[in-house]
């Protein structure tokens, strides 16, 4: 019996809590008419950056199609004239990838990362893979500085080797001198 | 009212309830919305209000289907009875002095007996599916009603000991003075718990049960037919909270405002609190709501019966 009065009380102040909350704002967010705000590291839509120089930043390593967990990127490896490397084609299938940024983490170059922007529906499923072209954008992405080839040791044309950001000169092994 | 009134009466008050059980569709989402602090629909029209028509389109608009295990006669006819049986119910309803269908001697007899007939509807739904979820569905709708029956007819004898009749309009009379909900708080209390269990609102709504049944007794129904039983259970909700007007909340009677707007107000709040108790309330177990209707309901219905036989036998003066 005090049990049954017990959970009367209870039901009771479940009702006068619930009625209580006639006063309180509404949590929904209107979505397409107000935005909720993104935080710039937000995983959304892939991106492939550029370098300060204006240059592809991706060197086609392969590291993110390893690194993807659901196997939604492809891409072939090319080299330029001048001795950069480059992707001859990049194609992420969008239907299939789960935004986990786990190619952003592997990404040696800080070439590949996620954007801000999850407003990609289509009609069509095929419009979901992205090739190279609707992926590559102008800027730097979030790292404006970062330049792979000043800092990296591989010899391009116009970079010899040891003319990179704090690389020493080479070493001549066949010199005695120290 | 001469015969032509009556007829104009009784066809306003199916349109006009049938209009506002489409109606309440909508503004049970969007208290509920309020009450679990979301905004419910609120995309077509002002309020959102376009949306019983888009619903009601959509429902139009479905492939009428009949599942081929079904048994077909009575899988088509199931849910008119509930609709049916509802809106019978209706006629007993006194909105205002003289604003009734047909006033009965036995009027208080006619609610309740429309509203187990609407019990088939959900009975006979189940059955005639042909499908497990239906069937147990229905299979809980009859245990419900055989235990809830019993006490939501006893408990509103107190009332009708204090009115001393079963006519509506005489029971509501007989508040002028004090509402039955103080005299009888009891009563409503009981009456309200097996209003319900009838109408098979959400605390218990065991028949549909959606988390277990998938839908209950209306699993294999859709379209029109499905629209029949939601329209018959909103039928139902405005059909008890009505009656709690009537019988508890002094049906027209109030001051300043014509009789037809206090008893729409009364109804109106009655409803607001059977949304709300579908808002916070979870829904009980199969045997806790059994259990609750036979320990519980039953002894404190017949202890009010008691109470109020030997109060109302005390003010007459003494034993016959």
């Amino acid at each position: 019996m005090l049990a049954l009065l017990e959970s009367l009380r209870s039901q009771l102040v479940t009702m006068g809590r619930v009625l209580g909350h006639t006063f309180t704002r509404s949590e929904t967010v209107q979505y397409p008419e107000q935005k909720p705000y993104l935080a710039p590291r937000y995983r959304g839509r892939i991106v492939l950056t550029k370098d300060p120089d204006g240059e592809e930043r991706c060197v086609a390593c392969n590291l993110c199609a390893v690194a993807c967990p659901v196997g939604c990127i492809a891409l072939q490896q090319g080299v330029n004239d001048d001795g950069r490397w480059h992707a001859e084609f990049f194609r992420i299938n969008f239907s299939r990838c789960i935004m986990c940024g786990m190619c952003e983490e592997a990404c040696p170059t800080y070439a590949i990362q996620l954007t801000p922007d999850f407003e990609m529906c289509e009609y069509e499923r095929t419009s979901l893979v992205y090739e190279k072209e609707h992926l590559l954008i102008d800027g730097p992405g979030k790292y404006h500085d970062y330049n792979f080839y000043r800092v990296s040791g591989l010899e391009i044309a116009g970079k010899q080797k040891g003319q990179a950001q704090n690389e020493a000169e080479p070493i001549n092994v066949k010199s005695l001198l120290p | 009212m001469d015969e032509l009134k009556v007829v104009a009466f009784i066809v306003a008050l199916v349109g006009g309830a049938v209009g506002a059980a489409a109606v309440m569709t909508w503004f049970e989402r969007r208290m509920l919305g309020i009450w679990q602090d979301r905004l419910g629909p609120n995309r077509i029209g002002p309020f959102g209000i376009v949306l019983v028509a888009a619903d009601m389109l959509k429902l139009l608009g479905k492939h009428d289907w009949i599942p081929p295990f079904a048994d077909r006669p009575v899988f088509v006819l199931a849910p008119t009875a509930i609709v049916i049986a509802m809106m019978l119910g209706f006629a007993v309803v006194p909105f205002a002095p003289d604003l009734v269908v047909i006033d009965m001697n036995v009027g208080l007899l006619f609610f309740l007996a429309m509203t187990s007939l609407a019990v088939y509807s959900v009975l006979l739904g189940g059955l005639a599916s042909n499908n497990k979820y239906a069937l147990l569905g229905g299979l809980r709708s009859a245990a419900q009603m055989v235990s809830y029956e019993v006490f939501m007819g006893l408990s509103l004898m107190g009332v009708v000991m204090l009115a001393g009749s079963f006519s509506l309009p005489t029971i509501v009379e007989a508040q002028s003075q004090l509402w039955f909900a103080i005299t009888q708080p009891l009563g409503l209390f009981v009456f309200i718990i097996a209003g319900l269990a009838e109408s098979h609102r959400l605390p218990f709504d065991l028949p549909e049960a959606e988390h277990e049944l998938t839908a209950g007794f209306h699993t294999e129904y859709g379209g029109m037919k499905f629209a029949m039983f939601m329209l018959g259970e909103y039928l139902g909700l405005m059909l008890i909270s009505c009656m709690i007007t009537t019988l508890f909340l002094g049906g027209w009677l109030g001051p300043v405002l014509p009789p037809i707007v206090w008893f729409f107000l009364k109804t109106f709040v009655v409803i607001l609190f059977f949304i709300l108790l579908r808002a916070a309330i979870p829904r009980p177990r199969y045997d806790q709501l059994m259990s609750l209707g036979w320990k519980v309901m039953l002894p404190i219905t017949l202890i009010n019966l008691m109470l109020t036989g030997a109060i109302a036998l005390w003010q007459s003066g003494g034993m016959p």
